[in-house]
């Protein structure tokens, strides 16, 4: 069952269209990476999603639920989609338990006690329990990326968003990153990443979709797209990245 | 050059059974009275207008724009005679209202359009990943503005915000044109009744520098205590 859909979606700036009759689909339990080269419009694709960018044509359904249709309430439904950013947007002034809580409390309604049990819960779960009264500024950026999971799985999301979680930090910090990631693709939750980590997507994607000048160009099972990618730009992107 | 100094004057009496010296406090009383009510409306109305030029509705943003052209392009002295001379006759009930509270919201306007500006370009130079970590979490727009962008927003101001608070102090001065008996007032009678303008108005000058002073020093202990660990400047 699709718990994420997408029907020729469509997006322009102005005259400029960055998103060409995008469609697809990830199922629930599902892992689909998003690839392409820079202003190919994956980041854009994925905003959609949780409508932080609008889009003029076309259809997102979230577990059933029109996105851009004029009644949907979007604080409800983004609530139960976690995101996380490139340059992890973790709040600079709140410590990093409060970054975990903010959303429980005034979002879902938990009590503060609720909350910081379940804050200490997922902080544990990525290592960073001891770090939970600094502020965002004291953490390297792997750590902070690591919060912003957390905080992501404070609201107990039903699906998650990432993008481009690795490409704003130092190389030696991308691996505790891309291992949270991982344990929590094979724990089964729905996720749909913009990135460019192929190692990633080789060992917990089902499907990769890559994206150029704003299409979709190829929508293929893992072992196809590593196999054969059958479009020539995929390939050319595909020898670009995997060359060193 | 032949000047004698006559500080005695200060403890002359005004004819009303009171000393200059007690005058001059009482109209320090009225200044930072004038100020301390404008800053507070000044600050409440320039983070809501500030805040509204930069949410999405068109409509909003631009209510909020002419706000701030309004009351920015026009001299502050003007804006007093307007609120004292001319409004008031155009809308009868305002001419029960004491020209204080009128020195008040004019002074308290004509800044709020200034902070606006700043509050506008604070939230602005946050990165638009904080609105959209906000909103992704689920915080409706406003809780967003609340508890993630205004925080840092008043946070990055706070030194313009210094600048703005001493201005007000300043400014206080033209409720003399209304005829408050603040600082300038005092400074203008007091020294036309005692012929002794020159000590006169270095006290006044004084109390306006003390006055700003200290409120330039309460700013730096806000902005100090406010600082943000882990970040630039800011006491590990």
């Amino acid at each position: 069952m699709a718990m994420i859909e997408m029907k020729n979606l469509s997006k322009w700036y102005g005259s400029f269209q960055v998103l060409k009759d995008c469609s697809t689909r990830v199922d629930r339990g599902e892992v689909v990476v998003v690839c392409g080269p820079s202003g190919s419009g994956k980041s854009t694709l994925i905003k959609c999603v949780n409508a932080l960018e609008r889009f003029q044509q076309g259809e997102v359904i979230i577990d059933g639920i029109s996105v851009g249709a004029p009644g949907t309430d979007l604080p409800r439904l983004r609530a139960r989609v976690g995101m996380v950013f490139q340059h992890f947007e973790l709040f600079p002034h709140l410590s990093i338990m409060e970054n975990l809580t903010l959303g429980q409390i005034r979002v879902l309604g938990r009590g503060a006690d609720e909350a910081r049990d379940k804050g200490v819960k997922l902080l544990e779960r990525v290592g960073l329990r001891e770090q939970a009264e600094k502020f965002p500024g004291q953490l390297s950026g792997g750590q902070q990326q690591r919060v912003a999971i957390a905080r992501a799985l404070a609201m107990d999301p039903m699906c998650m968003l990432f993008d481009e979680p690795t490409s704003a930090l130092d190389p030696e910090m991308i691996n505790e990153v891309l291992d949270v990631m991982v344990e929590l693709a094979q724990e089964g939750m729905t996720m749909m990443c913009v990135s460019h980590e192929m190692g990633f997507a080789r060992k917990v994607a089902n499907r990769v979709i890559f994206m150029d000048r704003g299409e979709i160009v190829e929508d293929a099972l893992k072992e196809d797209f590593f196999g054969k990618p059958r479009s020539e730009r995929a390939q050319q992107f595909l020898s670009k990245i995997l060359h060193h | 050059m032949n000047f004698r100094w006559e500080w005695e004057v200060f403890l002359r009496d005004t004819g009303g059974g009171e000393t200059y010296l007690h005058w001059m406090f009482s109209a320090w009383g009225w200044t930072l009275s004038v100020a301390a009510c404008a800053w507070i409306i000044a600050i409440l109305f320039g983070a809501v207008i500030g805040t509204l030029r930069t949410v999405p509705s068109l409509l909003l943003a631009r209510l909020a724009n002419a706000w701030v052209e309004l009351f920015r392009n026009i001299p502050l002295l003007v804006q007093i005679f307007i609120w004292y001379h001319v409004i008031p006759s155009l809308y009868k009930p305002l001419q029960e209202v004491p020209s204080f509270i009128l020195v008040v919201f004019a002074l308290g306007f004509f800044t709020s359009a200034r902070v606006a500006e700043q509050v506008r370009a604070g939230i602005q130079s946050l990165p638009d990943g904080q609105r959209y970590a906000g909103l992704a979490m689920g915080l409706t727009l406003p809780q967003t503005y609340r508890f993630v962008l205004l925080p840092m927003a008043f946070r990055i101001i706070v030194p313009p915000l210094t600048s703005e608070s001493m201005n007000i102090i300043k400014n206080s001065s033209v409720a003399f044109a209304v005829s408050i008996s603040e600082l300038t007032l005092f400074a203008l009678q007091a020294q036309e009744e005692t012929s002794r303008g020159i000590e006169v108005y270095l006290a006044v000058t004084g109390l306006y520098m003390l006055t700003a002073f200290a409120v330039n020093r309460l700013m730096a202990f806000v902005e100090q205590r406010v600082r943000v660990p882990g970040t630039l400047g800011a006491a590990r």
